[in-house]
């Protein structure tokens, strides 16, 4: 039953970068986002995004409660180590979360729309900018519990050039994301190319900052591209989603809106994939070698069942409501605009 | 401030600012789904502008709270970590299927919210329904979860390891049925009173009345029920506190020394160092027969709990004092309304009537905050009582004060931001939804 519990970990880690990360992404797209433009910018992310908002961060409720019942010494170090990154991503999450509705439900409009729109922006930076960060922060082993000094303790390992450079690939991948979903709900054709230039220049960013991650790696001393490309189940991984850019490129600027939307998918998908079979089963490596896996640090027994089990009859409700969700409000409304 | 008291202060705060949002979203679809039934019905167009009113104050409350309740999903491990650590295989079977409960909730309010003329009108009213629902499970899931805390099942403790863990067992604890029921009826009294309040405040300026009194009978019928039954659940709640927490039962009634025939204090400060108390009412034989429904029956004090293990008495003490007071004044209310709706018409109309119920809008949410310090400061000094205490769960960090600085300000501003959301919302209803008096005529709909 373990399995179950991991399959479902990783399930909700993907969907959460996939769908959560799209959803910031929205915010961050904005924040580019020429003046001019931000008002359509900002209808389109409601019209297509504020449905299913909520249920895409439910995603993240899911991999915690799945950490603590199930691992909990995993839960308990990252909320130790990594507690102020944990904090300032949470600031985001509320940040974000309250602007965008507060922005749409505020019957005055009036100067508090641009404190919404400053705070939905920002946070939309920084909590996947953080949450990158102590994803990074969760692989680079610079956690270190033997370690005396607060800096050494709390802040040292969260903030080095490797984490911070996941955490900016991190924000990337969410605006890459973002600009081809909205790309492929925008109706109109001068618009649909604004979005179409910025899921190119997103996804330029994103292989850059990719790159940036393995010069931060090799930098900080880890040999994380040596050991991607040498180890063949990673390396061809590592080619295919390579390879899928051309195809990405293609799908963009044929307008095909389902098939760029698989692609781009289907590349972060890999991304998670080489690192998630790299890892595995460590899911916090520390500074002494005593990493926590998700074997090593999974509870035994009854819990693992039942959490399992509770998983298995969650999904069954949730998966066929939520995709027929996400399907109800991909189409135009009828009758009004 | 040490880090302990920071930490404490925190999820006080952090807790104390989610339950009032978490109340709301349990309890507002149901009037939401009472006043769209009506509509959908009888074609009421005031019935349908109150619902579509009602859900804009839903949405502004559903997203703070699931912001402050994904919050206090990591907070739970940022300030106690050893708690968490044994904790968590534990009692985390309410929790996964909170997570459930609570996705379902996000998905269902994404349909009703987004959804008007898109779906079949009663599929989407089910939507509505099925967001008071999944709320409803979720609040007794977690309040289940604080049962555990409060009345520890569901494993052997043996040489400081955590054995046997049966996750269904302590999911069922002693606790969890009294508790969650207390909870979830006060939701309804809090919310009831509350929007009750708010919309009398509306009739008393005399502005859309028609829509306005609707949205006052759903809530005060709702909310004045369940004030009503509200005590026999509380009954329940101090007889089952009584066996199983004395501490608390006798921190709760500033009850320092076994004795029988207890009294019951109403009011009255307690002194701790003296072991007494100033100022009350005794109303002799009462708390026995209370705790355990006899006069004479002996009632545990503090005498018999070991110093170390006292909970604050002061606090306790004020904070059921309030939460009762608070409750019997809802009763009084909920009767008063009841009476009028059968024999007096045309107080509905009458200012004094309104005042009352204006004045009574915080009533139901001082209680439920006055209910939960009784329920948390009176477990003190366990964290897991009996096992754990909230010392030893602290996290080693230092310098939580600052994190708690940080999120107090962003709890009062967010609260503020609300407050004025609130207000604007009910500034706009003359604008955007104005009496139809005469429904053969086709009025416009409103602006989104």
């Amino acid at each position: 039953m373990l399995y179950v519990v991991i399959a479902f970990l990783c399930l909700s880690i993907l969907l959460y970068l996939l769908l959560g990360g799209a959803d910031f992404g929205a915010g961050i797209v904005e924040l580019i986002t020429k003046s001019d433009l931000r008002q359509n910018t900002r209808m389109l992310t409601y019209r297509t995004i504020g449905p299913v908002w909520e249920a895409n961060h439910m995603w993240l409720i899911i991999i915690i409660v799945i950490l603590f019942v199930g691992f909990p010494p995993i839960y308990s170090a990252l909320s130790i180590y990594l507690h102020i990154p944990l904090l300032l991503m949470l600031l985001g999450i509320i940040g974000r979360g309250t602007a965008f509705v507060f922005r749409h439900y505020d019957a005055v409009k009036d100067d508090m729309q641009r404190v919404y729109n400053l705070i939905f922006t920002y946070s939309s930076f920084i909590t996947p900018f953080f949450l990158g960060i102590i994803a990074g922060a969760m692989i680079s082993g610079d956690i270190n519990p033997d370690a005396n000094s607060f800096y050494e303790l709390y802040v040292a390992p969260w903030t080095s050039f490797f984490s911070i450079s996941v955490g900016i690939f991190t924000v990337s991948i969410c605006g890459f994301l973002a600009a081809v979903y909205l790309s492929g709900e925008e109706t109109d054709q001068h618009i649909r190319q604004v979005f179409i230039h910025k899921a190119r220049l997103l996804n330029i960013a994103t292989v850059i900052s990719g790159a940036l991650v393995f010069f931060a790696a090799y930098v900080d001393g880890l040999s994380l591209m040596v050991e991607l490309i040498t180890e063949p189940v990673t390396l061809t991984i590592l080619i295919l989603a390579s390879l899928s850019l051309l195809l990405l490129w293609h799908f963009l600027n044929k307008q095909k809106a389902a098939a760029s939307r698989l692609v781009a998918g289907f590349q972060i998908t890999m991304i998670l994939l080489a690192l998630g079979y790299h890892y595995f089963p460590d899911f916090l490596v520390m500074h002494n070698g005593a990493n926590l896996s998700l074997f090593n640090a999974a509870a035994t027994g009854k819990p693992i069942t039942t959490l399992a089990w509770a998983l298995i009859l969650g999904s069954i409700f949730i998966l066929p409501s939520l995709f027929y969700l996400i399907y109800s409000f991909q189409k135009e409304p009828e009758g009004q605009a | 401030m040490d880090d302990l008291m920071a930490a404490r202060s925190q999820m006080a705060l952090s807790l104390g600012f989610h339950i009032i949002f978490a109340c709301i979203g349990m309890v507002m679809p149901f009037f939401m789904a009472t006043s769209h039934y009506f509509y959908l019905k009888t074609g009421d167009l005031n019935h349908k502008n109150l619902t579509k009113a009602w859900s804009k104050g839903v949405a502004i409350f559903f997203v703070t709270g699931a912001v402050s309740g994904t919050m206090l999903s990591f907070e739970l491990g940022l300030l106690w970590p050893t708690f968490m650590e044994h904790a968590g295989p534990i009692f985390g079977m309410p929790f996964s299927l909170e997570g459930t409960a609570f996705f379902i909730e996000a998905i269902a309010i994404g349909f009703f919210l987004y959804g008007w003329d898109r779906f079949n009108p009663w599929f989407h009213w089910i939507t509505g329904l099925i967001v008071g629902i999944s709320g409803l499970a979720s609040g007794i899931l977690v309040v289940a979860a604080n049962g555990w805390m409060n009345s520890p099942a569901g494993f052997d403790y043996v040489d400081g390891k955590y054995i046997n863990i049966d996750p269904i067992a302590a999911m069922f604890n002693d606790a969890w049925f009294t508790q969650a029921l207390h909870m979830t009826i006060a939701a309804f009294v809090a919310t009831g009173f509350a929007v009750a309040g708010i919309h009398a405040l509306m009739l008393l300026k005399g502005r859309n009345v028609a829509f306005h009194i609707k949205a006052f009978k759903i809530a005060i019928i709702f909310g004045g029920v369940a004030a009503i039954v509200q005590p026999i659940s509380g009954d329940l709640s101090a007889k089952d506190i009584a066996k199983r927490q004395p501490a608390k039962l006798a921190a709760m009634e500033s009850h320092f020394e076994t004795t029988k025939r207890a009294p019951l204090l109403i009011g009255g400060i307690p002194d701790e160092k003296n072991k007494s108390v100033d100022y009350a009412i005794e109303i002799p034989g009462a708390l026995s027969f209370l705790a355990h429904g006899d006069f004479d029956a002996t009632v545990k004090g503090l005498d018999q709990i070991p110093e170390e293990n006292h909970p604050p008495v002061l606090v306790t003490h004020l904070a059921f004092q309030v939460m009762v007071l608070c409750g019997m004044i809802m009763v009084g209310l909920g009767l008063l309304y009841f009476f009028a709706a059968w024999k007096k018409r045309d107080w509905i109309s009458k200012r004094w009537f309104l005042m009352l119920f204006i004045a009574a809008t915080p009533l139901g949410f001082i209680a439920v905050e006055a209910g939960w310090t009784v329920t948390e400061v009176g477990r003190q000094p366990w964290i897991l009582y009996g096992y754990i205490k909230t010392s030893e769960a602290v996290t080693p960090m230092p310098g939580i004060t600052y994190s708690f600085v940080v999120f107090s300000l962003v709890y009062l501003s967010l609260s503020a931001i609300v407050i004025f959301l609130l207000y604007r919302q009910i500034k706009m209803v003359p604008e955007l939804y104005t009496d139809h008096g005469n429904h053969s005529k086709k009025p416009t709909e409103p602006i989104q």
